[in-house]
Parts: structure tokens; sequence; C-alpha cells
């Protein structure tokens, strides 16, 4: 059981869990929840015989006969060029986080590029969350409650349903799946008007759900799982929790739900980094700014910036805007890694 | 039948395990069940697709629905609400404003997609090349933008952008006048462009990347015993592997180009009058919906909106998928 065939499929593939499911099939039956725990331990095994087996494939691809190790060494060219494009993608986070810590009047007379005057950013941030009766924190706070209902209800109905279309052949299933695949090309921002012209009917708009219940539906994330779903859950697996006389849902929550993990941190990724980034649909839905997300209120203050009359708080726009990406980039870089194979499982398997 | 994971797996893995020459699962405990339970759980993927299904349908299909509806009737001063059946369609087949916006978004998507896609191949192929030296460093950062919300991108580049304290402004003082300004009216949707390819660059390239991870490794042996170059490797084997991600990626661009807002009107406070109400389809219909109360007209531009966008994407996945069959 732990031996690993390596030759049948790359390390990549590994990922979708194939070959931990053909050592699960030397599994004994009676007992599913032993052949899961097994399975995560042939999951460490799996990981040390990959890791350790692709250094040598690597390195037989760096140096594979007489003029190999000559040709491929690194390009010093392409280092370059990618290092434009690092900076591209860096200037204006750089930007943003140096011009965070001036006043008001420095950004308008010093360099944008780099730090002048004086350095205000402990202030700017007093200033931010103490501003208007700290309105900075209730967007906050909204902002996490659409983040954590919202992306995390998501999360769970993708996950349910993709599990269910992945494991279960069921009346109607044909006509979910083109109506699911159907709804993946449909895009949100086309139906925003539509839903608010509902929502308002339905006295919903301007109320917390009008923003939640839209980002509850995730047929990205559906059909992520589904993909991921049917390869990494052993049907042996559900057959093996049957003969036990586990039920169904039991069966998914105490053992599929561990093997789906990978694919539910990348549905999990999308969904809070769509939820966290929303503005169209609360834009449009909600006219009471207490209820606003942190970037439709920071639109707001920008907006009062430009027009005459209003408080020029330019200041506030950008130490606010820093504030509103450190915690999505922390999430983001924490969570990053699981997103290669989830985003593999999507666009791939086409 | 509850289980069959052959007939339970989509299509795109059916696929690929038939490409790949993959032995079926077999039914281990192929034992029948009895008749009975066989019955009810006919229906327990029910249990599990059920709960998603109905905010499926509340939030998404309804929507959908009532804006079919609303797109056929019209608010009359005299007589109130009355139905116009296809007059609002009409209408819009022959607005000037909203066909502008459309000539818009179409250019956008003709001249930004195709340099983003380009950029972002190129930097996948460029990590998965083993020549980059700190290739995860470049990963990260590269990708880093996706995180940012656009309302940020599109303040963040506003400010460097504009005239007041930006950095182009500071550009144009230190070259003199022929740096453009890129606010002023033809520059405006290049600059767009430039905040919307920032924004996404780096997830393409993931996509890439990863469908790059994901090709057998044997297959470089095999080229490589066959002396193939290292552009013969990007030509026969890289590019063909990264096609079914290559029309992923676009449908999503062409998505996201068509359905353009966030940007450009965030952007609008700056130049308004370069960011017209009308700068693209979706700035049009909200403008009608909230400044001009014109809800119903304001649907039947977003169901015109929603139609294109799919035919597009129709196009590009099936244009794809005959490229990669021939």
């Amino acid at each position: 059981m732990t031996e690993i065939p390596r030759g049948d499929a790359p390390p990549m593939r590994d990922r979708t869990g194939l070959i931990a499911k053909t050592g699960i099939m030397s599994g004994l039956p009676g007992h599913a929840r032993a052949v899961a725990d097994s399975r995560s331990r042939i999951e460490t095994t799996r990981k040390e015989t990959v890791t350790a087996g692709r250094k040598p494939l690597r390195l037989s691809r760096r140096a594979p006969g007489r003029q190999g190790a000559r040709r491929k060494r690194y390009s010093v060219l392409m280092n370059a060029l990618m290092t434009v494009m690092l900076v591209y993608a860096l200037l204006p986070l750089f930007w943003l986080v140096v011009n965070a810590s001036k006043t008001q009047r420095a950004l308008f007379t010093t360099f944008g590029l780099w730090f002048g005057g004086r350095f205000a950013l402990w202030s700017n941030i007093h200033q931010v969350v103490t501003y208007d009766n700290g309105i900075f924190l209730r967007w906050l706070a909204n902002t996490l409650l659409y983040v954590v209902v919202g992306a995390g209800g998501a999360t769970l109905l993708a996950t349910l349903a993709g599990y269910g279309m992945a494991k279960y052949d069921f009346p109607g299933k044909r006509l979910v799946f083109a109506v699911v695949l159907g709804a993946v090309a449909v895009p949100g921002t086309a139906l925003a008007v539509p839903t608010f012209l509902l929502f308002s009917n339905l006295h919903l708009a301007n109320t917390p759900w009008s923003v939640i219940l839209p980002s509850l539906v995730s047929p990205l994330g559906l059909y992520l799982i589904w993909v991921y779903a049917s390869d990494a859950v052993p049907t042996e697996l559900l057959e093996a929790a049957r003969i036990d006389g586990a039920g169904e849902f039991r069966t998914f929550f105490v053992i599929s739900s561990r093997l789906l993990m990978p694919g539910v941190v990348t549905v999990a990724l999308f969904t809070v980094v769509a939820t966290w980034n929303n503005y169209f649909l609360p834009l449009i839905m909600l006219s009471n700014p207490s209820w606003y997300p942190l970037t439709v209120g920071l639109n707001d203050w920008n907006q009062q910036s430009f027009s005459a009359g209003g408080q020029a708080i330019y200041n506030l726009v950008i130490t606010g805007s820093l504030l509103t990406v450190i915690p999505i980039m922390v999430a983001f870089l924490i969570m990053q890694r699981y997103w290669r194979s989830g985003l593999a499982a999507g666009a791939v398997k086409q | 039948m509850s289980a069959n994971p052959v007939a339970a797996a989509p299509p795109a893995v059916r696929a690929r395990r038939r490409r790949q020459g993959r032995p079926r699962p077999a039914r281990a405990w192929g034992r029948p069940r009895p008749a009975r339970a066989r019955g009810r759980a006919r229906w327990t993927g029910w249990g599990f697709v059920g709960p998603f299904l109905a905010v499926f349908a509340f939030a998404l299909i309804l929507p959908i629905g009532y804006a079919v509806y609303l797109s056929l009737f019209r608010q009359q001063l005299i007589g109130g609400n009355a139905f116009v059946g296809l007059a609002n369609y009409r209408l819009a087949l022959h607005d000037p404003q909203f066909w502008a916006s459309v000539r818009r978004v179409l250019l956008f998507l003709a001249v930004q997609v195709p340099v983003m896609t380009v950029l972002a191949l190129l930097a996948a192929l460029a990590l998965d090349s083993a020549r980059l030296r700190w290739a995860p460093l470049y990963r990260l950062s590269i990708f880093l933008p996706y995180a940012v919300p656009a309302v940020v991108a599109a303040l963040m580049w506003g400010f460097i952008y504009g005239s007041q304290f930006g950095l182009v402004a500071r550009l144009q003082s230190l070259l003199g006048a022929w740096v453009p300004d890129p606010l002023s009216g033809s520059w405006v949707l290049a600059a767009i462009g430039n905040v919307v390819t920032w924004e996404f660059v780096g997830y393409n390239m993931l996509i890439f990347y990863s469908a790059l991870r994901a090709v057998p490794r044997e297959l470089y042996e095999a080229a490589e015993i066959d002396g193939a170059t290292n552009t013969g490797v990007v030509r026969w084997i890289k590019l063909p592997a990264l096609r079914p991600a290559i029309v992923v990626a676009l449908i999503f661009s062409v998505i996201g180009s068509l359905q353009l807002f966030n940007e450009p009107n965030v952007l609008q406070q700056l130049t308004p009058d370069t960011i017209t109400k009308n700068f693209t389809p979706n700035m049009y219909a909200y403008n009608l919906s909230f400044a001009g109360q014109e809800y119903n007209y304001s649907a039947a531009i977003a169901i015109i909106m929603g139609i294109i966008t799919v035919i597009i994407a129709a196009l590009v996945q099936r244009y794809g998928q005959r490229r990669a069959a021939a």
C-alpha cells in the first residue's frame, strides 16, 4: 500500500488522489473510517515520494545528454523580462504604502514614489478609523459579515452540490448539469440591475441580505468541486461506508469532506476574494451607508473629495485603501498554495 | 445506481480518463443493494444539490425571468405600466448611445484581452521553463494584484494617472508635453485597459502555469530523445497542452470585458467628460436605472448584453474546440 506506482501519473496528477485511490483498492471494505485514515497516511508517504521523485525528474530534464548541461542554465534575459513584470505588478502597491504615510499636503508637494514630508501613517490610520464616527470600522465589520456568511455559505453550498453531482445519480441530473454550466457563462454583473429590481420589489434591497443572497451562488465553485470530487473521493470508500451502515450525509461530513479539503480551500479563496472585492452589487443594492462594504465606502470618500464643496480627504482614501488591501492579501498569501491544484482541476480538465 | 463513478464523473473527467487509457474504476464491492433502498437512494443526490439549486433559482434564475418580464413593459405618463412587447428591444437596436458603448467594449476586448493573454502566456512559459531563478517569487508577486479589489486598483491607478499629484504629471513636467495624458479622450480606454491588465495578468498566468504543470514530464523526456529544441517543445507540447486553459481564460476575459463597469465607474470622477454615462453597456444600464428611472429599458439593455456575452463566449469555446479536434 505504500508502494506508489510513479509511472502512471506525473507528480501534478497525484494531487487528485488517483494514486491513493489505487492504493485504497486493497483496503478492507468494513472499515471505511480506517481506510480514510490510512489514506491520509498514504497522502503523507505519497508527498514524500513525490517530492523525492521530483528532483531527479527535473534534473534529468536539465541535464539529459552531453550538451544539456550547457544549454539549460538560468537565463538572464528571462529573469530581466520577468523582473519588469514584477515591478509592474508591485509598483502601484509600493505607491500605496508610500502615500499612506503622507499628510494631505505632502501628497501634492512631494514625489509620489518616495517618502516625503512628515511620516503620518499612524495619524492617517487614526483618522481613518475615527472619521465620521468610525464609519470605516462599520464598513469593515459589514465586509466581514458579507465574507463570512456570503463566501462561507457559497463554499458550503457549492461543495455539497458539486459532491452530489460527482457521486450520485439522480433524476433530473442532466438538466441540473446543463443549467449550471450555462450559469457559469452568465456574467454576474449583467444580472446586477435586474436583481436589484427584483429585490426592491420584494423589499430586500438596502438590507444585508441583498448582498449576501446573490453571493451565495457560485456555479464555478460547484464545477471545481465536481471535477475535484470525481477523482479525490473513491467511490469504493463510499460503498464501504454504506456497508458499515453510515448515512450518506454522515459519510460526507466525516469522510468525504476531509478528502475534499484542498478543493474546498480553493473555492473558499475564490469566493472570499470575490466577496471582499465585490463592488457593483452592493453599490446598486445599498443606499444606507451604514450597510456599505469597504469598497463602496472608499469610493464614497473618493467621490466626496472630488465633488465641489466636499471635504477633500485624499489621505483617508489612500490609507483606507491600504487597510482594505492588507487583510485580503494576508489571507491570500497564506492560502495561495492551494490555488494551483484547484485551478489545475478547473482549468486544465476541460 | 446511486454511485456509478463513470456516469457520475463530469464529461471532462470522463474524456480525460479515455485519453489517458486509465482503467475505469472498478466496482469493487458490487453487491446489488435491495431494491427498496435503491429506490430511496435515487433521490439522495437531491439532498446535496437541493440547497444550492434553491438559492440558485432565487438569486439567478428568478432575476433573469423578472428582467425579461420587465423588459416587455414601459412606464407611461398616462396609464402607468403598459405591455409594449418588444418595443424596448427595438428601441435599443436603434439607440446610438447603446451601440457606442458596445463598440467601445468590443474595441477594448479586441486589444486588451490579446495583450493580457499573451503576456500571461509568456510569463507562465517562463515560470515553467526551469531557466528562471527565484520562480516562486515572480509567481507570487505577479499574481498578487488579483487580490486587490477593483475599486482600490482603479483608485490607485487613478491617482497615479491624475494631474494633481500623479506620477504621469511628474513625468510630463520632466519630459515635456509628449507624454500623453492617460485620462484624455483617446487614451482613457488604454488607461482602463492597463488597470484591468494589471489586475488579471497574474491570474491568467497562474491558470496557464497550472496547465503546464499538469503536462506529463515523460513527454519532455521523449521530446529530448527525439532531439526537440526548446521552441519545438513549446510549439508541439506546451502550447497544445495549454489550449483548454487558454479557452477558459479567454472566456473569462470576454465576459469581464463586455461587462466592464467597476474601473470606468471609479475613474469617472477624475474625468467625467471623457468617461460618459454610457461609456460601457453596464454603465449605461446602471445610469438608466438609477439616474433615469428607466427600469424597463435598462432591463432590456442588460438582457441584450447578456445574450451578446453568451454568444461571444460560446464562439470562443467552439473555435477552441474545433482547433483542438483538427
